[in-house]
């Protein structure tokens, strides 16, 4: 048997949440098969099982958050370990009893006749009896090789109540009740664990409302909170001006139309505005490498590889995956770079080297249909730029001629500290001069 | 130490009140001679004169009660069965229950109306009726039913101190079933309900024969344990809204018990109460045990045993809520 515990999920994390379970014990366990899903603050990660063998005792509810190094489970290394009988091939269903091969599946035991003997009050058959309804409803009988309607989320109002007074996540806790049901005594066991804070996952999941209420109290996650956390520390610690450009950006955008098909086809990919802006970003930042930079305590390192940062909007709160060493890619690398970590971060399933080290990042704000910006520096970078929504406006062109023209603005927000407008000027300038160029 | 019966009880808070106070007569069919139970045996003897036969006319025993305690008396009337009592209704619903109220506290009724009922004694249709709901049903008709002698014996005596009307219930069943010790102090105050037996799993709410069937099923239900607390209602109008709400919320499960049928009965007033007062402390759905909606108690065993809720029955309920 070896007990599993709570990896370091990267840098500076200390501790982590169970999200789920992804095995119940007695499941049997391949090599590498994921075993629960962990949250941090940096990344949601699945826990790999470190050998073949059978799923064993979970030992930290789902929802509840705890240390690194600290057990979550046991993995047991063989069926016979687990002390149950050897699993016919296929017969996985109803597994998760690990009780000995005489013991009787929860589901399979006797379940006592819904009203026990004689209905308390039983019905009245007959002509004097002219109400429809029996005094007692029975409870429709089960048939006893199946288990009772799951009621693991009916809560009572005691419950409610207790787990609102108590902050208690009643989602993390399992109930004794018929069907699973949480009943008071099992809140109240809870609470005398003293273990009840452990806020559900779920970003903004509000919790149950007080009678009387005006407002609900939105339960941070831990992604939310490093949001909240790393957005108060640049607004805070870094002068930040910002600035913005507008490109014409016509010739890119017939350009992209032209290659569209074809770039779907050869490279799997759709072909967006935003590998073309990154790519012309990280040319732009080798000729103004100022902006390429970390802060590191008081010292600021300007980077000679640009390790680029896409801010993607994913359901649980905004993630800035890394692609590495983005300068070195050509477009459709960096196509293919783009999809595949915004796939990735949507779905949670970033890994730790994806989010860090970051030396710039881009926002691709358009997307939301803005068409100018300011975005927050993603501290410890000293700057961010971002495309504005492509439109079409009628500008003066050579000639003082009146054209229809492909416009964009690109914003750029920089950490006053580290360069000057002249810097920052020049960057935006050259980004531009390159974005109207493509195609051209 | 001697044990005492119900009846015995019963007997010795008639003959104390009346030793005490010579206001104090006991009107009714056969008393003189001692009842069809013998509550009044020997009293004749002892208070001569003070322990009048009626004719067989409950309208008659209510209201000449009704009239002596206008006049000063301290009537103590005994329907031989409480299945008799509806022909004295009107009297106990549009009179006595009134006269304080009518008179803005000017006057009082100080009257007790002492009525065995309830099943289980192979009494039919006519000797087995519980009747407590029609008069809880009457704002100014206090309603006593005790289960342990003790509480027979104090609350009988406070009915008779009492400035109002008391309708006294005694379960015919208990009334030499039931034994304790001589001595054992009871509750004296009209009013108050006592928790008989505290448990932390649900709560039943129980009176009369049915108190002592729910403390049965408790026991039962201790050896496999879940832990019971049994409320012992004593009074139940007025009724101890405090002690009842107190117990319900304690457990959060709430099993309430009578032999009356179940629709329109007092169990109905408990199961409001506690939803309406303790919503947020229910941990599953009240629940009834009673009678059946049936017309009357059945005679033949099969047929009372069906009708009447028992510790088995009740144990069953008991199971099933907390299993909720």
């Amino acid at each position: 048997m070896t007990t599993v515990t709570m990896p370091q999920l990267g840098e500076s994390v200390t501790e982590g949440t169970i999200l789920a379970w992804l095995k119940k014990p007695g499941d049997p366990v391949l090599l590498d098969d994921p075993l629960c899903e962990i949250e941090t603050e940096k990344v949601t990660a699945e826990l790999p099982s470190p050998f073949e063998g059978v799923m064993g005792e979970i030992l930290v509810p789902e929802g509840e958050t705890v240390n690194v190094g600290e057990p979550l489970c046991t993995v047991l290394e063989s069926a016979v370990e687990a002390g149950a009988p050897p699993r016919a091939a296929g017969a996985t269903a109803g597994g998760g009893w690990s009780g000995g091969p005489m013991a009787i599946p929860p589901d399979e035991a006797p379940v006592p006749a819904p009203n026990g003997a004689g209905a308390a009050v039983p019905r009245a058959a007959g002509p004097v009896v002219p109400r429809a309804a029996g005094p007692v409803v029975p409870r429709p009988a089960r048939p006893a090789a199946t288990s009772p309607e799951s009621r693991e989320r009916y809560y009572s109002p005691a419950v409610m109540r207790l787990a609102t007074e108590h902050g208690v996540d009643l989602s993390a806790i399992k109930g004794t009740g018929v069907g699973g049901r949480v009943t008071r005594k099992d809140v109240e066991a809870r609470l005398a664990q003293g273990t009840t804070v452990a806020a559900p996952a779920a970003a903004g999941a509000p919790v149950p409302r007080a009678a009387g209420a005006r407002y609900d109290v939105v339960q941070l996650s831990a992604t939310r909170r490093t949001i909240a956390e790393n957005l108060k520390r640049s607004n805070l610690e870094a002068p930040q001006a910002w600035t913005m450009v507008e490109a014409d950006v016509t010739p890119l955008v017939r350009l992209r139309e032209r290659d569209r098909a074809e770039f779907q086809r050869r490279e799997g990919v759709d072909l967006t505005l935003l590998p073309y802006f990154a790519v012309a970003v990280c040319e732009t930042l080798r000729e103004f490498p100022m902006l390429n930079a970390r802060w590191e305590g008081e010292e600021l390192r300007r980077y000679n590889a640009v390790d680029l940062g896409i801010a993607v909007a994913a359901e649980t709160g905004l993630v800035v995956p890394v692609i590495h060493d983005a300068g070195d890619l050509n477009l459709a690398g960096m196509a293919r770079r783009i999809a595949d970590i915004v796939d990735r971060a949507r779905q949670r399933k970033l890994r730790i080297e994806d989010i860090e080290g970051g030396t710039f990042t881009v926002n691709n704000t358009g997307s939301f249909g803005s068409i100018a910006s300011k975005p927050i520096v993603n501290y410890p970078q000293v700057g961010i730029v971002t495309m504005e929504r492509v439109v079409k406006r009628a500008v003066v062109v050579a000639g003082d001629a009146i054209a229809v023209r492909s416009m964009v603005n690109l914003c750029l927000s920089f950490d006053h500290r580290a360069m000057d407008g002249l810097e920052a000027g020049g960057f935006l300038a050259a980004l531009k001069q390159r974005m109207e160029t493509l195609g051209a | 130490m001697a044990q005492v019966t119900v009846i015995e009880a019963i007997r010795s808070a008639l003959d104390e009140e009346m030793a005490a106070d010579d206001r104090v007569f006991i009107l009714g069919e056969d008393v003189e001679a001692g009842g069809v139970f013998r509550v009044t045996e020997g009293l004749a003897a002892k208070y001569p004169g003070r322990l009048i036969d009626s004719p067989l006319a409950e309208s008659s025993i209510i209201g000449i009660t009704i009239g002596a305690a206008h006049y000063g008396l301290r009537p103590v009337a005994e329907i031989q069965f409480a299945d008799f009592i509806h022909a004295g209704f009107d009297h106990m619903a549009s009179e006595a229950s009134r006269w304080c109220y009518r008179t803005k506290g000017d006057a009082f009724l100080p009257m007790v109306v002492r009525t065995p009922w309830g099943g289980g004694v192979h009494g039919g249709q006519h000797h087995s009726q519980s009747i407590e709901a029609y008069y809880t049903h009457l704002p100014g008709i206090k309603v006593v039913a005790p289960s342990f002698p003790s509480d027979y014996r104090s609350l009988l005596k406070a009915a008779i101190a009492d400035p109002n009307p008391v309708l006294f219930l005694e379960h015919k069943r208990t009334y030499r079933l039931i034994k304790q010790e001589a001595g054992e102090p009871g509750e004296t105050v009209i009013g108050r309900s006592r928790v008989t037996r505290k448990g932390s799993d649900l709560t039943i709410f129980a009176y009369g024969l049915m108190l002592h069937e729910s403390l049965a099923a408790a026991d039962e239900l201790a050896a496999e344990g879940t832990e019971c607390t049994v409320v012992d209602l004593l009074t139940l109008q007025p009724l101890d809204v405090e002690t009842v709400l107190e117990a319900a919320k304690a457990t959060g499960k709430v099993l309430v018990v009578h032999e009356d049928t179940l629709t329109g009965g007092f169990g109905g007033e408990i199961a409001a109460l506690i939803a309406e007062h303790a919503f947020e402390y229910l941990d599953a759905p009240i629940r009834r045990v009673c009678g059946p909606d049936i017309p009357a108690m059945p005679f033949h065993h099969n047929m009372e045993s069906f009708f009447m809720p028992d510790r088995t029955k009740i144990a069953a309920a008991a199971r099933d809520l907390a299993a909720y």
